[in-house]
Order: C-alpha cells, then structure tokens, then sequence
C-alpha cells in the first residue's frame, strides 16, 4: 500500500497531512474505521452502539475508536498491520446519527467481517464485540443496542437445545401458557421442607416449580438432597393430577466438573428438566446446552446478575442483546420480563425482547427497540419466562401484552395464598385457563379481563380468595430504559 | 380423580356451546380439528386413537361436533379429546388441545416406586385403569 | 385425596346445557317473548337484514325466470315474518329450509343457490352461508365402507352452509343391488332431518327425472319444503342473456349483428344439447375469437376503439349452427 492508495481510505473527512504509515498517534476516523461509504455484506456481524463522547470528541471518530477498539486496532500505528489483510479485518463503522432528544448520544452502526469470529461460540463473539472497549476513556459511556448475526453465523450454533415446539409436544401441553413458580423463602429451608412446597404447587396445578437463582448447595441445603426430595414430590404431583410436572434443578455450581455431576445426577432421577444461571458463563452455559439436548433435558436459565448492566439505558449491554446471545448458547427457557411486575421493564421493549426470542424473523422496529432485522432460518424459539411480583389479578394483562408461549411465574402469588399453596397454584391455573377460553371466545382481555376473572372466581374458591388478597396490586414506576421512538397515534 | 391434561381442564366441563366456540376459533385460525380418545390416560401417552382423520376444509364447527358427539356415542366412557394442528412454518405442531369427554369414574394412578442404592427411588406412574383390559377399563362405580 | 377440591359441587357432565345450579347472572338471559302490546319494526328489520340487496342481485344478475324470482322473494318474506313470529313465542320449530331446483341445464340454478345461501345467512338461518357443490361422485364410494365416510366428509364441509347436489337422481339406481347410492341417501336423509340447523340441501336436476327419484325415495321427498321450478328462456331472453354477457365482456353487435345472433339462437336451440345460458356463453367466446381472427387476419393498421368491440354478422354466420339448416345433426360450433 503507498501512502497515495491509503489517504483515500481515510474516509469522508480530511486527507491526512502525512502517510497512513508513519509510526504515531492518528485518529480512528482516519485510520479506516470511519467508513460511511461501506455497504454491509450479508455475512458481516452488525452491531449498534448507544455513544456518548467525551466533550470534544467528533462523534464519528468516536464510532471509529468503537469500531476499531471491538476490531484490530491499538491506540498507535503498528507496521505488523500490514502484515495482514486489514480492510477486511477491520470494524467498520458505517453509520452515526444523533439520538433525537438526547444531547449528545449518538447510534453508531458497525460492522464486522464474520470471519473475526469462531464459528458457534457465545463466548468469543462476547469477547470480541464487548471484550475490549468499553473502558474506553474517549468514551463517557457505551451500551451496546442490539446486534445482528447474519444466518450463515446462526447456522454455526446449535441453538435452543429443544425449543418452544419440541418442549411443548415433551410435555403434552398446548394451548395456554405454562405456569410456574419459585419456592419461597429463597433461602433456609431444609430439604424435605422444600419438597413440600414442591408438591404441593405442583398438584395444585402448576407445571413447574423453580430453584431460585442463589440455591445451588449451600449447608442449609446440599443439592443431592434437594434434587432427591423434589423428585419424589414431582413424581407424586405427576401420579396426583395426570399430567407432566417438573422442578428447574439448579445445576449451577463452582466448576464444570461439579456442573455435570449435578445434571446427570438429575437426569438420572428423572427430571424433565435442569436450571442454570447467567453467572455460570457463556461457556458453561453452552455447554450445558448441549448436554441438554444429548440428554434429553429441557434447560432454563435464570439471567442472574443481567440487571448490572442491561438497566441503564446510557451504559452496558441491553438485554435485547443477552436475549439473542442465549438463544444461540441453546437455552430452551429465559427470564425475559413481565411488562406489569415488580422488575424493570417497558412494554415495547419487552415486546421486543419476546420477539426476539420467539420468532424466527424479527423486522427492524424503532418502537420496539429492535435496531435490526434479524433472522433465524429454522433456528427453533426460546421460551420466554415473565417472573417477578406477577399474581392471578393481572391475568388478562399478562395475556394481552406477551402471549401464549410463555411461562407465567407466580411464587409469592401461590405461595402466599391465604387457603395454602396449592389453592394457590390452582387460582393461577383456572386464571389462565379461564383467560385464554375468553380469548378464544373472541372478548377484548384489556377492556374485559377484570369481568372474565369475576365469573370464573364464582366456579373457583381459591381465584375468588387470590383476588380478594391482591386484587389491585401492581408495580407502577417510570421505566429506566424506554425505546426512543415511540409510535405517533395515527388517529387522535 | 379428575385428570388435569388438556388446556381447560381445571375450568368447569365444557358445555356444547363452549366447545363449538373453541373448536370456531381453530377453524377461524384456519387450523384443522382431529378427534381423538382413549383409556389409557398415562401422561407420557401422547398417541390416542383417532376417531377419522382430521377434518380439514370445514367452515363451521358443526361438523366438528357432530364427529364428537358420534364418539361419545360409541365410547361414552373413554377420554375424549379434540386437537387443533397449526401447520404454519416455525410450529408445525399442535395449537389446542382439550377434553371433551371422561369416564364417570376416573380411579387414576398410583406412584410405584423402586428403590435402589443409597436413598435413590425409581418411579413409575401406573393407571389403575389399565390394570383391567382394554373394554372393562372403567365400569362405574369403580370396584 | 382430592385434587381439584374447588368447591364446585356436582360435576356437570360435558355437553350438558348449563344447569341451574349456575349463577343466574352467568348466562345471559333468555328474550322474554314479546306480548300482546308489544310490535315488531318488520321493515326495520328487513332493512337490517340486507335482504332487498340480494334479491337485487338476483335480479339483475338473471335475466327472465320471473317465477323463480318471485318464489324467492316469497321465501325471504316467509322467513324474515317467521322470525318476527318467534319473538312473540307463536313459532318454536324453525322451518324446513330443503329445497328442490328443477329444469334444463344453464338456466341458472347453481346462481340461485348461492344466492339463496347468501340469503339463508343474512337472516340468520345459517351460520356461515358458503355452499358446497357436490355430485355423485363426490358421496358414493366404489367399495364397501367407502360411501360413509365420503358423504359424511361432505357433509361436514357443508355445514354451515348449502350443500347443492346436481343430478340428485343418480344417487339411485334401483336396478344395480350393488349400488351404494342408497347408503349415502339415508346418511342424506338423516342429516336432512337432524340437523336442520347445521345445513340446507338443495337438489337440482331434470324435472322428470327428480320426479321419478322422488317416487322411489318418498323420504326424501318427504323432507323438501320448496319445489322451484326453472322454465327454459324465451328466445328474447336468450337475446338478452347475450346482450348482458357482451357488454359484460366489453363488447357490442351491430344492428346487423344482432338480427344474425337471434337466427344463430333460434337454430340452435333446436339442436340436441342446447344448454341454455351456457350454450349462449359458448356462442359469445366463440364469436370473440372470430372477431379476433378477423382483425389479425385484415392486416389493418388502423384500428379504433369502435372495430374493437363491435362484433359483426360474419363472426357468427361462420358457426356451423347455419350450415346445418333445420338439421338434428353434430352438435354446433
């Protein structure tokens, strides 16, 4: 390359005084990271950063240093660059607009040649787009918005381990979503203690009960007891009532070694299912994917610890973006928010991580937050799960705003029902039965929903009794993290 | 005992009229309604016997009934369940799926356990019912 | 160790109709039948019901057949008093809605018995008012145990709707003991009686020989409520049937033109096969491509809107219809 070839590919700004070359400090902008002429491939990785400069700093040099920190470059020239390919290794930013209303954020569009990354690992594709840049000091702060992984990447990972189709002809239920709820309290109970609560929300008519994300062995509780006595109230539950029942085992556990021992043990005991949490890793997490889907075994992850960095809406990584990361890892269930619960969550932004989740294509939608198109090919959906200070009140709520593939938790909802856990299980079971019949049946669930859950509270003591317990509670706080755009009424 | 498998099983028994809603709204959804029915309502017992083959082409939820209330007439005491089948691409499964029929008296099932090394247990989900065979597998009132 | 011990009490069985031990705000109630000082805006309702659309379109649709015109309007007006005469609690039964079309081939029977579905669900007598048409072959089988699940497909389709059944007399055939039409009629006959308000039947066929079918089955006929007969066309109608079907497709006839389609239609008509409307259809696409030929043919460089759809006397006088003068020959051209 001469110093002539390369000013030109110093993109739209200035030529630069002096050669691409020349050993020193230069701009990212000019070093080729800028790159606004650059149409992105089909195979190329996107990603679209939330920037917020430093005072002073052009935003496209900006989305350049982003582009270049998450690619080849380093805060010098190097001669070993020429070593290799560059351009084609490059991140290239192609776009940077202004967020409308927010002084000083900018959206910057980058894309990445796929062959930056291993084929069908979370973990280097993480490393490689967040690994490196988010320190950056030019930089007051960096989210990462959403990404799109073209196809041909898709293809690479296994993907859900069963998938909402599969998990769904497992257990012989169709039609409504499915039910579930943590054991309370989280923390303390003995073992045998803990089976009980199992069983009992499970005969009463939920279909699964969940290990909280901080159960994994502790000395008030060591796991093979706790998988042992679960079992034995699944199984009851199961011969109790006639259908499928399964408790999430949490597997999680301080190695992998420790991780396996403790999936095959519940696989041996007949679990239809085993859990894991986000702070396992991306790595663990795969690979528990595919043993789950050697095994036989539905997997659902908890996304503990996510809040740390998908909440604020200057700084981190959205959740959007985590979605899409596990669905590739293979998880077959994952918390992905409730609209109307206790935890943070916007309603068209969870419409939009739901969608991402369940869909096999999703189109670009500003108002759902969804940056890019993203398609899956034949990639199956993830099973979204809404949990979090949700009871049987909002049942038409819950139904309206995130559908039918979904698991609906209840813990504090069954567990503290006045006439005892199992009544609790079955207000929450003949509430969502009773809604999905009245969508059926073609009634408005928004305008109606209150009416829907009164007359079937008649045929049903224990809905009657959870409504007269929680009837109006719900958890109205501005969200920290809206979409920016939001959909203008067409009619007023 | 009252099996809960089916997407309205905890809600009252269905009328007619909340059955022809249901099946309405699949064929509305353009998805095409099987009969099916059975006495072997073990949970992991995915493949009832089909009573004909699914009807496709229907417009109104008559003809669904009218094939429902036949196979009440021949097993008045099997279960009966009617299923919906979405063929759309990314489901290609089934969409709906409940009861439309039961015995009188349901005995339901027991836990056979078996234990083995350490406190281990393997268990078992065993129907009453097919304890019988198949043609005497619910006289009522059970014995 | 009950499970589902929610209180309900007596399980009612599946199917049941709701039983009084269901709240009585539950179920909407029942229309309290209307008194002696109560009236009904029968207008209003035939109004609301769309009902003069339909005969509307009947009407322009069809040209001549004023009986069955007036047989339909008849019925509509039965059918809309009848329910007026339900809200006063006078009828409960809900009327014999069977029907029976009778006449030449192409004089517009399948037309009326979509319209008539249309009808039938604008009233309210059928849910969703589509029709389903059906010959033999679609409801008797070749072997045995093959006829009743073939009707019985049929009929569920139908439901809802018309079932129109052409040639309804080839379902039986007395003389062959190994004919499975008879099953399928009483599957038929069945339906017909037991779930009237699931379906109508309409059968449609040659006079005669419906009349003979009904001899041998007086269950069916039995079952009828409307016999309709459709008269063949006069050749004015038949004219006029042209006519509408020409400006339809965009086209005219010269002065000369039309005195030359009224001799092809009268000569026609008296050959073997003459399937009315049809027959008039065929004449009109086989008039257009002799129009057609006759353009390519002429080499013209000039061609106006007006050469483009006026038809003249050669497009027809090709037919074969003229070179067979008064003759019971090979069909026409």
């Amino acid at each position: 390359m001469t110093e002539d070839a390369t000013a030109s590919s110093a993109g739209s700004g200035g030529t630069t005084p002096r050669g691409r070359w020349h050993a020193g400090v230069m701009p990212y902008a000019e070093m080729g990271y800028w790159r606004p002429d650059y149409e992105p491939k089909d195979t190329d990785v996107l990603a679209a950063f939330r920037v917020t400069p430093q005072p002073g700093v052009p935003a496209e040099e900006a989305g350049a240093a982003v582009a270049g920190e998450s690619s080849t470059a380093t805060w010098t020239v190097v001669w070993t660059d020429r070593l290799t390919d560059y351009e084609n290794y490059q991140g290239k930013c192609y776009s940077v607009e202004p967020v409308p209303g927010a002084e000083g954020q900018y959206i910057a569009r980058i894309a990445y040649d796929i062959d930056l990354f291993e084929e069908g690992s979370v973990a280097n594709l993480t490393s490689s787009i967040i690994g490196n840049v988010f320190g950056f000091k030019a930089l007051k702060a960096l989210r990462l918005e959403d990404m799109r992984i073209p196809l041909h990447y898709v293809k690479t990972f296994q993907g859900p381990a069963h998938g909402i189709v599969t998990e769904r002809e497992y257990l012989n239920k169709y039609g409504r979503p499915l039910l579930g709820a943590t054991t309370k309290p989280k923390l303390g109970l003995s073992a045998r203690n803990y089976g009980r609560v199992v069983y009992e929300a499970l005969r009463g008519g939920l279909d699964f009960t969940k290990d909280d994300e901080n159960i994994n062995s502790q000395p008030f509780m060591r796991w093979r007891d706790r998988f042992l006595f679960t079992m034995e109230a699944v199984n009851r539950a199961q011969a109790a009532t006639g259908e499928i029942k399964g408790h999430y085992l949490n597997v999680t556990a301080a190695t992998m070694e420790d991780m396996y021992e403790r999936a095959e043990f519940a696989k041996e005991l007949g679990s239809v299912i085993v859990m894991v949490d986000l702070t396992a890793g991306y790595t663990a997490i795969q690979s528990m994917a595919k043993w789950a889907r050697r095994n036989g075994v539905l997997l659902h992850l908890h996304r503990a610890g996510h809040a740390t960095y998908t909440r604020q809406k200057a700084h981190g990584v959205s959740f959007r973006v985590i979605a899409k990361w596990m669905r590739l890892a293979g998880v077959d269930h994952i918390h992905a928010g409730t609209v109307v619960g206790k935890l943070e969550g916007d309603p068209n932004a969870i419409a939009g991580y739901y969608d991402t989740l369940r869909l096999p294509y999703t189109a670009p939608d500003p108002v759902k937050g969804l940056y890019f198109g993203q398609d899956w090919g034949s990639m199956p959906g993830t099973m979204p799960v809404a949990s979090g200070g949700i009871h049987a009140g909002q049942m038409h709520q819950l139904l309206h705003y995130l559908g039918e593939d979904v698991i609906l938790q209840f813990g504090g909802g069954t567990i503290g029902h006045p006439m005892g856990i199992a009544a609790g299980a079955t207000a929450n079971r003949v509430a969502v039965e009773a809604m999905i019949k009245a969508r059926n049946e073609g009634r408005d669930l928004l305008a109606e929903g209150r009416d829907i859950l009164r007359a079937a509270a008649k045929r049903s003591r224990e809905l009657d009794v959870a409504l007269a317990t929680w009837g109006d509670i719900t958890f109205d706080y501005e969200s920290t993290d809206v979409p920016d755009a939001v959909a203008t009424p067409v009619t007023l | 005992m009252h099996i809960t498998q089916g997407t309205f099983s905890h809600l009252p028994d269905l009328t007619d009229d909340e059955i022809r809603a249901q099946v309405q709204y699949a064929l509305d959804q353009g998805w095409p309604l099987s009969v099916e029915f059975t006495d072997d309502p073990h949970p992991r017992n995915t493949y009832w016997e089909m009573w004909g083959l699914p009807m496709f082409d229907l417009h109104d939820a008559a003809g669904v009934l009218f094939e429902v209330n036949e196979c009440r007439k021949a097993y008045p005491g099997h279960y009966i369940r009617v299923d919906a089948y979405d063929a759309a691409k990314g489901r290609q499964t089934i969409a709906l799926s409940f009861l439309v029929n039961r015995p009188a008296a349901e005995p339901g099932f027991r836990l056979d356990r078996q234990e083995i090394s350490d406190r281990q247990v393997r268990y078992t989900t065993h129907s009453y019912a097919t304890g019988r065979p198949a043609g005497q597998r619910y006289p009522d009132p059970w014995p | 160790m009950a499970v589902n011990d929610s209180g309900r009490g007596a399980r009612m069985a599946f199917g049941a109709r709701p039983a009084a031990s269901v709240p009585a705000e539950e179920t909407a109630p029942p229309e309290r039948p209307l008194t002696d000082g109560d009236v009904v805006n029968l207008a209003e309702e035939r109004q609301r019901s769309g009902v003069d659309e339909v005969l509307g379109a009947l009407d322009e649709e069809l040209v001549g057949l004023a009986p069955v015109k007036a047989r339909i309007r008849q019925i509509a007006a039965l059918l809309l008093v009848d329910s007026a005469r339900t809200r006063f609690g006078l009828t409960t039964t809900r009327p014999n809605l069977h029907m029976c079309f009778t006449g030449e081939p192409g004089t517009g029977k399948t037309t009326v018995a979509l319209r008539m579905a249309d009808l039938l669900k604008r009233l309210g007598y059928l849910e969703r008012g589509h029709l389903v048409a059906v010959g033999r072959e679609d409801l008797v089988g070749q072997y045995v145990g093959h006829t009743a699940p073939k009707t019985k497909e049929v009929l569920k389709r139908a439901m809802g709707g018309v079932l129109f059944i052409d040639e309804a007399y080839y379902l039986y055939r007395a003389e062959n003991e190994r004919d499975y039409g008879q099953e399928s009629i009483e599957i038929l006959l069945q339906v017909m009686e037991n779930q009237r308000q699931d379906l109508v039947v309409i059968l449609a066929g040659y006079k005669d020989r419906m009349d003979t079918f009904f001899q041998a089955n007086p269950g069916m006929s039995s079952r009828i409520a409307h016999h309709i007969d459709f008269p063949g066309y006069t050749l004015e109608e038949l004219g006029q049937i042209g006519t509408l079907m020409l400006g339809q497709a965009g086209y005219q006839l010269s002065p000369a033109a039309c005195a030359t389609f009224l001799d092809y239609l009268t000569r026609r008509r008296e050959q073997p096969r003459f399937a009315n409307a049809r027959s008039v259809r065929n004449a009109v696409e086989r008039a257009r491509l002799r129009h057609a030929s006759r353009l390519f043919d002429s080499h013209a460089t000039q061609v106006s809107r007006d050469d483009l759809t006026r038809l003249e006397p050669e497009d027809f006088l090709a037919s074969r219809v003229f070179q067979q003068p008064a003759e019971r020959g090979s069909p026409s051209a």
